[in-house]
């Protein structure tokens, strides 16, 4: 961007000697009041992560102590295998908070997530790092210029949108093409998911990818490389830890998804490794049992458990992230 | 003289608020069942639009919860989507001294979805219960076509949900692979959409799927789903919703009752998904003793 010097000159009145100290003065004001302002709104962010961070783990805590609430939910409940089952048909985990014995394994909750958060994982990523390489390496310049931000604009939809259509059209086009048992299952939810996440894994890989510096890829080419296999063994591996950011963001944001999977995942509570089976996420049982939920009962405090263990998660996973990034910066600076 | 004409002003309006106030001191408590959270909040809507200074407070936590308050005597109307126990009417009656009069607002149904392909026309309460609990997997067993039976529920903070936990699965807990799904149009979506699927909810949906006939057991008849079946109860899975009160409803609460029980409130009824009480029973009276007979049932 050039800046026009000559129309700045003009636009200021040129002060006189007199009131130069007044203006100087009233500018150092107004720079002290805008210091301020903005560092307000700074601690003002900080604070509401911390205060939620704190109001969360102050309602997690009667978990641990509150005799009358561990009489149902101890982290023995949460945890341990249960006997919930008849003799032929053990069931040692069981998500089941309304009934005659409330039953509240998280077990399940925690495999469906990562089920789902895997699926998501493996169909996106491919997906959002090739076209991140696409659009950094190979892409002439007016179809990167369209390409990027049509993908960035895919961070837009809103989730329930994404859910929706997944509930109504990618279910059944799934189940069309493999017959699955179940129309609403893993899979579908983690192909939805793949859609949410793939804007964040594109966006960090591909300014990874463009972050490597131009003497990379002179020397490669000067050495006669060929540009796919520039890209693939030169360029890729020096912006390894911003890719492997770009993974671990999107990690979290799926594990956060909600909207998604409470439509697309069927929601049962199933202790099982087959993806095809339906799930039930953290994120969704915490979105679909809150809002009615007797306050101050077990339940509820077994959910905002949940709820802070999601919430550590994903900020480890975030900060994580934020890790890898600074740490491709100082490896492309050469340090 | 300006500053007098003002202050005379100010007394004026200050009393005008003050009379506002005393209007509306006494708000009419109205609280419990979940399901009926959305009917009472009409109710009161459209209520308080007609009559401007009453005031109504609706709250939910479910039937349990509104008769615990009903007991204590904090709220005056208790909404419950069952009949009160006896030991619940000897406790009002011992804490509030009065009896408690139940009064039947509307009434509820239950349907069975099945996919419109799916040739069981027909289920009894039994059959449903093993599938729902995962005794019955297969459609094989039920005398349809091989294939493993898709079950969706609804969220566990449903009204519908505990109904049907109670009334058609005995309080047993349901099977873990049961799927639930937010809302009833989600259910009824993903029962159009498969096949194989059997789901509940309310009657008045029935786009792309077909409502089962229940048998009450293996011997009784097959009943259809249909307005008068539900409000004759000879369709088993329907029930009253109830208002209840500590001795009968005097003054406003009064005034209130009556105004549900009449043509528009038993209008709004329809308008939220539930069914007006039958035209025989819109006296309370009546329809109390046909509750009765219900219940006998």
């Amino acid at each position: 961007m050039r800046i026009d010097t000559s129309a700045i000159g003009s636009a200021l009145p040129l002060p006189t000697s007199n009131s130069l100290s007044s203006h100087l003065k009233g500018a150092r004001f107004k720079d002290f009041l805008f210091g301020k302002f903005i560092l307000f709104n700074a601690i003002l962010a900080v604070s509401t992560i911390f205060l939620i961070g704190l109001y969360i783990g102050k309602e997690a805590l009667p978990v641990f102590y509150d005799d009358e609430i561990r009489k149902e939910a101890s982290l023995d409940n949460l945890f341990a295998p249960q006997n919930y089952g008849t003799e032929e048909m053990p069931l040692p985990f069981i998500w089941q908070p309304v009934g005659e014995v409330p039953k509240y394994s998280v077990f399940p909750l925690f495999l469906g997530t990562l089920k789902v958060t895997i699926i998501a994982l493996l169909f996106g990523a491919p997906l959002a790092i090739g076209a991140a390489i696409y659009t950094a390496e190979f892409a002439k310049h007016w179809v990167r210029e369209i390409v990027k931000p049509v993908v960035e604009l895919l961070a837009g939809i809103p989730s329930v949108v994404l859910g929706f259509l997944a509930l109504v059209v990618l279910a059944s086009w799934i189940q069309d093409l493999f017959g699955f048992d179940y129309r609403l299952n893993a899979v579908t939810a983690g192909i939805a998911m793949a859609l949410a996440i793939i804007p964040i894994i594109y966006t960090v890989s591909e300014d990874a990818l463009t972050a490597v510096p131009r003497t990379y890829r002179e020397a490669s080419l000067a050495l006669g490389v060929a540009p796919w296999k520039m890209a693939i063994s030169v360029v890729l591996p020096a912006a390894t830890p911003g890719i492997f950011a770009a993974l671990v963001l999107g990690f979290g944001r799926a594990m956060g998804e909600t909207m998604v999977v409470l439509m697309a995942s069927g929601n049962a509570a199933v202790t099982s490794l087959k993806l095809t089976d339906s799930v039930r996420t953290i994120a969704a049982t915490i979105a679909a049992e809150l809002g009615e939920v007797v306050f101050r009962s077990p339940h509820y405090h077994v959910l905002f458990f949940l709820g802070a263990m999601l919430f550590s998660l994903t900020f480890l996973l975030n900060m994580l992230g934020e890790y890898f990034v600074a740490r491709l910066k100082r490896k492309l600076m050469g340090h | 003289m300006k500053s007098r004409c003002s202050a005379a002003i100010l007394l004026a309006l200050l009393l005008c608020w003050s009379f506002r106030i005393l209007a509306q001191n006494k708000p009419i408590t109205i609280k419990g069942s979940d399901t009926m959270v959305l009917l009472g909040q009409r109710w009161a809507e459209v209520y308080m639009k007609k009559n401007p200074g009453s005031r109504i407070q609706i709250t939910g936590g479910g039937s349990g919860t509104g008769i615990a308050a009903l007991i204590n005597g904090t709220t005056d109307i208790c909404e419950s989507s069952r009949p009160m126990k006896d030991k619940e009417k000897d406790q009002v009656k011992a804490r509030r001294n009065t009896e408690v009069k139940e009064i039947p607002v509307a009434v509820d149904g239950l349907a069975i979805y099945l996919n419109s392909v799916n040739p069981i026309r027909e289920l009894t309460l039994d059959q449903i219960k093993g599938i729902y609990t995962g005794r019955i997997t297969n459609w094989k067993d039920l005398g349809g076509k091989e294939g493993k039976i898709i079950a969706y529920s609804r969220e566990n903070n449903s009204g519908t949900y505990a109904y049907f936990k109670e009334h058609v699965l005995d309080k047993a807990d349901f099977h873990p692979a049961i799927q639930t799904l937010p809302g009833t149009s989600a259910v009824t979506n993903a029962v159009a959409k498969d096949l194989k699927s059997i789901g509940y909810g309310g009657i008045a949906y029935a786009k792309g799927i077909h409502h089962a006939m229940v048998k009450k057991d293996a011997g009784s008849p097959a009943v259809e789903p249909s307005m008068e079946n539900v409000l004759s109860a000879t369709y088993p899975l329907s029930r009253f919703l109830y208002w209840c009160t500590a001795g009968e409803p005097s003054g406003e609460a009064r005034k209130l009752v009556d105004w549900v029980l009449g043509a528009e409130g038993q209008r709004l009824v329809q308008e939220v998904g539930y069914y007006p009480l039958p035209k025989s029973t819109t006296s309370p009276a009546t329809a109390v003793k046909a509750s009765d007979a219900r219940k006998k049932k």
